[in-house]
């Protein structure tokens, strides 16, 4: 168990600022995200796209951005759970809360933070028959550990960059690897659709193009899946595991179902300290919406500011806030 | 102004007008009507989570940048008939055209 002050759900720009804000009134931050790594959609996304309404930054880099507010919430010794989409929220006796990750990692918090922007990003699944029925039992959208792989049958569908990579490595783990794409040519990398034309003409790999996804099949787990081909005829493979990899999506998920106010996908907030109506659970950032609300990096900058000398009472409620700036007491004083 | 019908995901076309004189895409007019399109990137062909067809019309609208075409061709199902909406200039060339939103749908 992870035992913090406050526990942030979003590892964004916004959530990452938080941070420093959270750490100027001696209160201490756990973030967590479905990203393997902070940034949020800045990092992936749009890393090298260049951000103009940044207070103080005539432009800067959206990477850059994101390096700068790490080295900014380092001196408050911010701890990271990434990778890993928050699941279950449950409140304790004393208002605190423990807060339940899809590894199952469990992390205690006296308050809240959704920091979330539009949602955590989520693999885009293809429209198929049986599919939710074999997820986690052959199909998966990612590959955490390639060693799962070693010595099974695994096909591949896509035709971007981590489609080619994938077929490429796998080639060398996996007993047969096939790559399903819907078109002749690769829009990826060129030396990466190149290497991947050669390994088939090797023999290395089955690449199986104009072809779509139809159907899985299997009893209790993968063991076909059904591709449309040129020809609308029916192709087999024999699989042990299917990898869609069609890019990701932001969705709300669970947190959706956390009896929170949403109006179009956003947490309605009250803007005096931007709460939401569950006390303890605050949300800034583009996940919250209010009369007025801008979508911007600097307006959840001024909300998170805002929200700590809020949440200051649950985690130190016997203690009167007093407000320091940063240029009388330096950042260290804190 | 300039009108165009917007098919939304049940199946309802509606006819929307839109000014054609102030450079905005098609994605903000079709966010401005409160369509659920998600449009992540803000607009810059990055997420095509403002994935339209075109259904008529999509002749007058031109080519799409390569940009615009890795995206699509990342999604799980496009058509010949698919375009980004943040990539499409209000203007003359949209005047009478068939939209059909394809985004994933907002929760």
């Amino acid at each position: 168990m992870i035992h913090t002050d406050l526990c942030i759900i979003g590892a964004g720009p916004v959530g990452l600022f938080a941070v420093f804000e959270a750490g100027l009134l001696k209160m201490r931050c756990h973030l967590i995200d479905a990203l393997p790594q902070v940034g949020g959609q800045l990092s992936e996304i749009y890393p090298q796209k260049p951000i103009y309404d940044i207070p103080g930054y005539p432009e800067v880099n959206a990477q850059d951005l994101v390096d700068n507010l790490m080295e900014q919430a380092k001196p408050f010794q911010p701890t990271f759970t990434l990778g890993e989409r928050v699941e279950h929220l449950d409140k304790q006796t004393d208002g605190s809360f423990i807060i339940t990750t899809s590894d199952k990692t469990h992390i205690h918090a006296k308050v809240i933070v959704i920091a979330g922007g539009l949602g955590c990003f989520e693999p885009r699944k293809p429209v198929l028959g049986n599919l939710e029925k074999f997820e986690g039992k052959g199909i998966t959208y990612m590959v955490k550990n390639p060693e799962t792989f070693r010595d099974k049958k695994v096909v591949l569908a896509g035709g971007g960059d981590s489609a080619l990579d994938w077929a490429i490595f796998l080639a060398k783990v996996a007993k047969r690897v096939s790559l399903v794409h819907r078109n002749e040519t690769f829009r990826g990398s060129p030396d990466s659709a190149g290497k991947v034309f050669d390994l088939a003409n090797k023999g290395k790999i089955d690449l199986i193009l104009s072809a779509n996804l139809k159907e899985v099949t299997g009893n209790g787990k993968l063991e076909k899946v059904v591709l449309e081909g040129k020809y609308k005829e029916e192709i087999i493979i024999d699989a042990d595991y299917l990898i869609p990899l069609f890019g990701l999506s932001p969705k709300l998920g669970p947190i959706a179902d956390w009896g929170l106010s949403i109006d179009k996908n956003a947490i309605e907030v009250d803007t005096r300290d931007y709460s939401t109506g569950v006390e303890r659970i605050y949300a800034i950032g583009d996940i919250n919406t209010y009369p007025g609300k801008l979508k911007l990096i600097l307006c959840g900058f001024h909300e998170a500011a805002i929200m700590m000398h809020s949440a200051f009472k649950f985690v130190y409620p016997d203690q009167k806030l007093s407000f320091k700036y940063t240029t009388v007491n330096g950042v260290n004083a804190f | 102004m300039i009108t165009f019908t917007v098919e939304d995901h049940d199946g309802n076309r509606q006819e929307r007008e839109a000014p054609d004189d102030m450079g905005l895409s098609l994605m903000e007019i079709l966010k401005a009507y409160e369509y659920p399109v998600l449009a992540t990137c803000g607009g810059m062909a990055l997420c095509a989570t403002c994935h339209v067809e075109i259904l008529e019309g999509k002749d007058e609208l031109g080519h799409a940048t390569d940009v615009e075409l890795d995206q699509l061709e990342s999604l799980p199902e496009y058509y010949p008939t698919s375009r980004l909406a943040c990539q499409i200039r209000i203007g003359e060339i949209l005047e009478g055209a068939v939209v059909k939103l394809r985004g994933e749908d907002v929760v």
